[in-house]
């Protein structure tokens, strides 16, 4: 996967993971142009579109889009899935997730998608071990916190 | 404000936050953003230490405020800082500020490396996580050198943490993209493939995508991965498997991990162990039939998962391409998917049935979808499906289909979205090249292109059907008529009108019998649509009008009065206004012949790949395009060569001529320069006749002044192989006179000739094609010795026909190119029938000279099937170019052609007719020839009879 974009449907960009080096230049255009593309497309049509050289998978949760550009190589419906396990994620950890907890917590879903993808690759697909690493490190924050109040 | 639920919320930042977002303008927005960074500034500037937590707090803010969309120039340093921290959740901050936020400056950068370097050692896995997730996020060339040994130790080292292990794997994984040269395999790498082994999922799906990468770069140092690969996937989709518990995902077993071997086996032909192989087999068609098999959850998550890895056990399959059974039931399984009522797997079948299409073993299982992909293109609702079936296609198109396949695809471009428009055009404009069966076809389906799609058809595409048609003689007629016929539609468009323009420049007079297309008709034809053309299509007319005068010396008056008119003399453009003075002037001073040498019709081009399908490569980068030629070569030998046979060195080389179609006519123009220049200028000439020290006294003056006994060229350096007799393009020269008569990577060689009774001269022109001097130039007769680098050289032959001959000449010619001797022997196509006089008669003069000549030894008669095909415009401007005069109304039957002429030779005049029947339905043709002799008979037969 060479980068993983979430956006609202007013096209506000929430989070974005870049797996391949780019001047922030680059990222902004890219950004840009695929938001306008994605949000363009009607609700009944494929997720996968071709991208310059790259192949977009994109699905939309409420009011996000989770949109994941990979290789030519690249499977597109793992890709799919890949998305939903995140969203899957976000939603155990945050309960019920919506749109303002990314907001509000941003490096958070930072974390999480680090514990779960690295690199442009899957690390941990399990959703019991990927949860588990994150509420350590929460455990860790917490007592460190108590301990210095 | 929500309540943050979890972690230990930093309430200054969601304050912030929430001022951001009730910000009512962006204005308002970075009112307040700069608001906060002036703040920020301040605080790290000021004379009081900040405690961790504010320093977390602020490097946040920071981090969220470029995550906005705005340049942050500091805090990096407070980020660093926060790295060093011992603090859990200021570390993470920290570390998460310079993944998102990386600086190339270095000494930041070794800052960084060595706050890595500390929580690499601190044998903590949080912390060891946390700095492999910043060098995997950062990737940096920095970051590779100095953790580039390091990585693998944590990696295969026994005691390391599942967790930190799969963190490391693809910490290299990335690593190893960014910067492969600094990644050394080494014994890690055996160590990394038993990880295939290991009993944690999660590390063995996250070492089987680094041993992908490896592996594509090293494919041979891995290749132990192949088994156990096998047997990984082998213990995951086969039904005795076990539950795989918390890597199940909805009820399939490990999808991400099964896609990821399966990928790794892509990257290796397929297992040569029997063992292994079978196994894989075994895998495989278990992975097709749970496709059948009724799902086990009505949720999409399922299929998704399912079918993913099937789409990639298809992929694995079709990679191997070596089991026939396998890649029938693949299709088999993609042909389902072409009617689910998934969108998503509908676009997956079809992209994969593409690749499926190029395997000689599935490809006729892929053609028998077509009614279902045709109606897939008919029917879809998404342009990016169609636009799948449209790829598909064309992947599957081959001579049985293309008929159907191209007249579906110009359908479907009459609705086809504006995005896809031009590759649709290309795209029928190749295969209509390819599968060209006659070429009538071809400029049908071309000029449909351009009325459809006038707006998307590319240049390339009509500088290719110009090509094709300069090439092909026996589609010249009919693209003559065709393209009168659609310039009488009231509005067409301009690359019609170009097209028109220029083929009836150069073949207007094929279809200039009929009075309906006569010369005044096709000049006022296109002149009507002159005045709503561009600049470049008008000159390109202009230039199709003084061809006009050439061609049809009658409406020369006319042509003038346009080219002198206030509107062309004076035209601001200067491009047409000096065009028409050009054009005008030519037209005034030149004699007919020099017209007629100036304004000859264009040579062939040079056979090379289509330009057209240059530009889809180009279009669609190597490879995304299955390129049928390649795996399927045995099964579409076409009738144009220029496609079938990739010519690579062809696609780098420049073509003038294809760049510009209007700069064709200021090459000939060019040319018509050099040739006035080389008028006044004397004439280089040499005298084959003078050449020889004794003309001969009987036989065939030709040959003997040729043959190597007489050579009168320098002697060619002992040794030198004689090179093969080049006559590749001697038949093309028997009825004309002008084209090039050879050509290859150095050097190419054009002719132009003119015959009257029994003598001849032959302009020789030698273009040096590179750009390094000939030296040594030599010929079978004495020319200049070098001839540097794209220039040309011209040679004059004067001919004398002493009697007649059957062999034409070889002509020699030697020279040295950077250092090693080219030689190189043409036959010079100088044939009988080039002293023909034409010879006018009635019908009854016919038949008696027919009767007197009755002997049997003076009929030759020859039945032979027809080559090209059969067009009574083009066989009669064949039998013209022989030379002998066609006579109307001789025979009965209209379609038969008559003709008559004389061969002059120095000693006797030999009278000839002939008679040429053609049968259309039987696609034969009849030759019958009369003359006093019977050699001349015979050879004029030869000629002839391979000319149809």
């Amino acid at each position: 996967m060479q980068f993983m974009l979430l956006f609202s449907r007013q096209g506000k960009l929430r989070l974005q993971k870049w797996y391949v080096p780019l001047s922030d230049k680059e990222k902004k255009k890219i950004t840009r142009e695929l938001v306008q593309t994605v949000l363009a497309r009607k609700p009944k049509m494929c997720s996968f579109l071709e991208w310059r050289d790259l192949k977009i998978v994109y699905k939309r949760y409420a009011s996000l889009y989770f949109c994941c550009a990979i290789e030519d190589q690249d499977n597109e419906l793992i890709t799919l899935e890949i998305i939903h396990r995140y969203v899957e994620l976000l939603d155990k950890y945050f309960g019920s997730v919506c749109e303002l907890d990314i907001i509000f917590n941003f490096e958070k879903a930072y974390f999480i998608l680090d514990e779960f993808l690295l690199g442009g690759e899957a690390q941990e697909t399990s959703k019991k071990n990927v949860l588990k690493a994150i509420e350590q490190a929460d455990l860790l924050q917490e007592v460190r916190h108590n301990y210095f109040l | 404000m929500p309540a943050v639920s979890k972690g230990d919320g930093m309430r200054g930042l969601a304050v912030f936050i929430s001022d951001i977002r009730n910000c009512k303008s962006k204005e308002a927005e970075v009112k307040r953003i700069n608001k906060e960074l002036a703040n920020i500034r301040s605080k790290f500037k000021g004379d009081k230490a900040l405690d961790g937590y504010s320093k977390k707090k602020y490097v946040c803010k920071l981090l969220f405020i470029f995550l906005l969309g705005h340049d942050i120039d500091f805090g990096h340093m407070e980020a660093v800082n926060l790295l060093s921290s011992n603090k859990y959740t200021e570390k993470q901050i920290g570390y998460l500020f310079i993944s998102v936020l990386v600086n190339s400056n270095s000494d930041l950068i070794r800052l960084i490396n060595n706050a890595i370097k500390n929580d690499l050692a601190s044998r903590n896995p949080t912390f060891m996580n946390l700095a492999l997730h910043c060098i995997a996020n950062v990737g940096s060339r920095e970051m590779a050198e100095a953790f580039a040994t390091e990585i693998p130790r944590i990696l295969v080292a026994g005691d390391t943490m599942d967790s930190v292990k799969q963190s490391a794997a693809l910490c290299l994984l990335r690593l190893n993209r960014t910067s492969p040269d600094l990644l050394a395999m080494g014994e890690w790498t055996s160590r990394v493939v038993h990880l295939l082994n290991d009993q944690h999922l999660g590390v063995v799906t996250a070492a089987t995508s680094l041993i992908i990468t490896l592996a594509q770069k090293n494919p041979d140092e891995l290749k132990t991965s192949v088994p156990l690969a096998v047997g990984r996937l082998s213990r995951i989709v086969t039904p005795s498997s076990s539950d795989l518990l918390d890597y199940t995902y909805y009820f399939v077993s490990a999808p991400w991990l099964s896609v990821k071997l399966l990928r790794l086996l892509q990257c290796y032909p397929p297992p040569e162990d029997g063992a292994v192989r079978s196994r894989l087999t075994e895998c495989l068609e278990a992975i097709l039939n749970k496709a059948q098999e009724p799902p086990k959850s009505k949720k999409v998550q399922h299929s998704n998962a399912k079918y993913a890895v099937l789409f990639e056990a298809i992929s694995l399959i079709i990679h191997h391409d070596s089991e026939p059974n396998l890649l029938v039931r693949a299709c088999n399984q993609l042909g389902q998917f072409l009617q689910h009522r998934e969108t998503n797997l509908r676009y997956l079948a079809l992209e994969s049935m593409c690749t499926l299409a190029t395997s000689e073993f599935s490809h006729e299982a892929v053609k028998t979808h077509i009614e279902t992909v045709i109606n897939a293109l008919k029917t879809e609702r998404d342009v990016s499906v169609r636009q799948r079936a449209v790829d598909l296609l064309y992947a599957m198109c081959d001579r049985s289909n293309a008929k159907q396949i191209v007249a579906e695809m110009l359908g479907y471009l009459e609705t086809a979205d504006y995005s896809i428009r031009e590759e649709i055009v290309l795209k029928v404009a190749i295969l209509a090249e390819k599968y060209a069966v006659d070429y009538t076809w071809y400029v049908d389906t071309i000029l449909n292109l351009i009325r459809i799609a006038g707006d998307y058809v590319s240049e390339e595409v009509w500088y290719r059907v110009i090509q094709i048609v300069i090439n092909r003689d026996d589609v010249q007629g009919y693209a003559a008529k065709t393209v009168f016929e659609a310039l009488q539609a009231p509005a067409c468009h301009e690359n019609l009108v170009k097209v028109g323009g220029y083929i009836l420049g150069e073949f207007g007079n094929l279809i200039a019998g009929d009075p309906r297309s006569s010369p005044l008709v096709q000049f006022s034809l296109l002149h009507s649509k002159f005045h709503l053309c561009s600049v470049p299509s008008r000159a390109l007319l202009l230039s199709t009008y003084i061809k006009f005068i050439n061609l049809f010396p009658e409406i020369k008056g006319t042509i003038q009065e346009v080219l002198r008119s206030d509107s062309q003399l004076r035209n601001s453009d200067v491009e047409l206004q000096q065009r028409a003075v050009e054009y005008l002037r030519l037209s005034c001073v030149a004699s007919t012949d020099i017209l007629a040498t100036v304004l000859e019709e264009m040579p062939p081009f040079p056979e090379r790949e289509s330009s057209i399908l240059a530009k889809l490569k180009k279009r669609k980068g190597p490879g995304v395009l299955p390129d049928t030629e390649d795996s399927r070569k045995d099964k579409s030998a076409g009738l144009n060569g220029a496609v079938e046979t990739v010519n690579v060195r062809a696609v780098a080389q420049v073509d003038l001529r294809s760049l510009c179609a209007t700069c064709q006519y200021c090459h000939s123009l060019n040319d018509s320069r050099n040739f006035f220049s080389h008028l006044t200028s004397p004439l280089q000439s040499a005298d084959l006749l003078g050449v020889g020290s004794t003309p001969p006294s009987s036989g065939s003056l030709l040959v003997d002044i040729f043959s190597e006994n007489h050579s009168p060229s320098p002697t060619p350096a002992s040794g030198a192989p004689a090179a093969p007799i080049f006559d590749e393009n001697f038949p093309r020269f028997v009825c004309k006179n002008n084209g090039v008569l050879f050509e290859n990577q150095l050097l190419q060689i054009g002719l132009k000739s003119e015959f009257r009774q029994n003598l001849g001269r032959m302009y020789v022109f030698y273009g040096n094609k590179t750009s390094t001097q000939f030296l040594s130039f030599s010929s079978s007769v004495p020319v200049d010795s070098t001839v540097d680098g794209g220039a040309q050289l011209q040679q004059t032959l004067n001919i004398e026909c002493m009697s007649d001959f059957v062999e034409a000449p070889i002509f020699n010619i030697q020279f040295r190119y950077g250092g090693t001797l080219q030689t190189i022997a043409i036959k010079l196509p100088i044939t009988l029938n080039k002293f023909f006089q034409p010879t006018e008669m009635m019908a009854q003069d016919f038949f008696q000279r027919w009767k007197q000549l009755s002997a049997p030894q003076q009929e030759v008669q020859k039945i032979f099937k027809a080559k090209n095909a059969m067009d009574a415009e083009i066989t009669k401007a064949k039998l013209i170019g022989f030379g002998v005069s066609l006579l109307d109304q001789v025979d009965p039957n209209p379609s038969n052609f008559v003709a008559a002429g004389i061969i002059h030779t120095k000693t006797v005049q030999v009278g000839c007719l002939l008679r040429l029947e053609p049968n259309s339905q039987a696609q034969m043709y009849r030759l019958t020839l009369r003359t006093s002799r019977d050699s001349v008979s015979q050879r004029l037969c030869d000629l002839l009879s391979d000319q149809f």
